[in-house]
């Protein structure tokens, strides 16, 4: 680990800029040289790990995506963290790393399937979590917690068993622990709308 | 009176060799003791019936030790686990594929209800695609209590009229 890692790393590379952090050196990169710093950082800097690529969406600002992508340098032990905002706010793209970093394969596509952006570039940009032919994606903001109705993957069965994907129950939740008084059976997070329970209606 | 009639009324040579029962709990007696399960695990609780097909828990004791991992070949679908909306269908086909008759456990609080899993991905309780029979508490249950489950379905089963349908169907 470099205590000057991250001043040095601005230095050398001028279009990046310092990012607020709590914990690894963190970065901001232009979308159009993303792909110029990720060979940089991978060649020169010894990167050689992709540990985690995923987006944060801003909902009502813009830009409203950001790529969020996770290295490590097996060799120095340093972590980096660069984040690349997308200009496109309706048809958010941003060039794939998967030709640097064989791992961005799967992290990129579950970003793709939670999020909605493309990956230019990318051998197989298909979802990984959700089925092929599910018309949302649950990560962004304004996707609720409970769903959507939609038909299920096969629709052979959902005619059958005339069973669609529902909107999950949410009985006021999510889970919240409202109360902190009393006993931890009391205090167990729960859904805010007990009505369903034989107990009484518990704040 | 000729020798053949009177071995038609009584022969000592095969007293207490004959039973004389009723056709149902003879059939509902061979099946019930004889349940081969489709292990279907899905989640932690297919570590719990891992555990219940091993040498403490013991589920031979109670003749369903045979897992078949062929619904074909199976009569009871234990669904063991969290059924995902991507999943639920491949679970509909192969409970499709099991022979008749066939029965269903939702073992855990996923498989009945969701459990914990209030959200867009999860089916909230497997019983939306499937007929169950026995359903079982627990995140994951105990052993035991699929245990529990078993010698309740197999009492469900004691209640059959087997006869009956094998002859309509």
């Amino acid at each position: 680990m470099d205590d000057n890692f991250l001043s040095k790393l601005l230095d050398s590379h001028s279009y990046l800029t310092q990012r607020d952090s709590a914990d690894h050196p963190a970065v901001n990169c232009p979308i159009e040289r993303w792909v110029e710093c990720a060979t940089s950082l991978r060649d020169d800097l010894g990167f050689d790990l992709l540990v985690d690529v995923t987006c944060i969406d801003w909902f009502n600002e813009s830009p409203r995506f950001s790529a969020v992508y996770h290295l490590l340098s097996s060799t120095s032990h340093q972590y980096v963290r660069v984040v690349v905002d997308i200009p496109d706010d309706e048809n958010p793209s941003v060039p794939s790393v998967t030709d640097l970093w064989a791992a961005a394969d799967w992290h990129e596509r579950e970003a793709y399937d939670m999020f909605g952006v493309s990956f230019e570039g990318h051998p197989n940009l298909r979802r990984i979590l959700m089925w092929d032919s599910y018309p949302w994606h649950p990560l962004r903001k304004e996707f609720p917690l409970a769903g959507h109705e939609t038909e299920l993957p096969d629709v052979e069965v959902s005619e059958e068993t005339e069973t669609p994907v529902i909107p999950a129950p949410m009985a006021g939740g999510p889970f919240v622990s409202s109360d902190h008084s009393g006993t931890m059976s009391k205090n167990e997070p729960r859904g805010a709308d007990q009505s369903w329970s034989e107990e009484d209606v518990k704040r | 009176m000729s020798q053949s009639d009177k071995e038609i009324a009584y022969n000592s040579k095969v007293e207490g060799g004959v039973v004389t029962s009723r056709l149902d709990s003879v059939i509902n007696w061979v099946r019930s003791n004889s349940i081969w399960p489709m292990p279907m695990g899905l989640a932690c609780c297919g570590i719990e019936l891992m555990a219940v097909g091993a040498s403490r828990f013991d589920i031979s004791r109670f003749g369903a030790e045979v897992m078949r991992f062929s619904p074909r070949q199976s009569d009871c679908m234990i669904v063991a686990g969290t059924v995902t909306y991507k999943m639920a269908p491949a679970v509909r086909r192969i409970y499709d594929q099991m022979a008749e008759p066939k029965w269903v456990i939702a073992m855990g609080a996923c498989a009945s209800s969701g459990g914990m899993y209030r959200s867009y991905a999860t089916m909230q309780g497997v019983d939306r695609i499937l007929p169950v029979d026995v359903y079982v508490s627990g995140c994951p249950p105990r052993p035991e209590a699929l245990l529990d489950a078993l010698i309740k379905l197999q009492k469900k089963i004691g209640t059959e009229r087997s006869a009956k349908q094998l002859v309509s169907a």
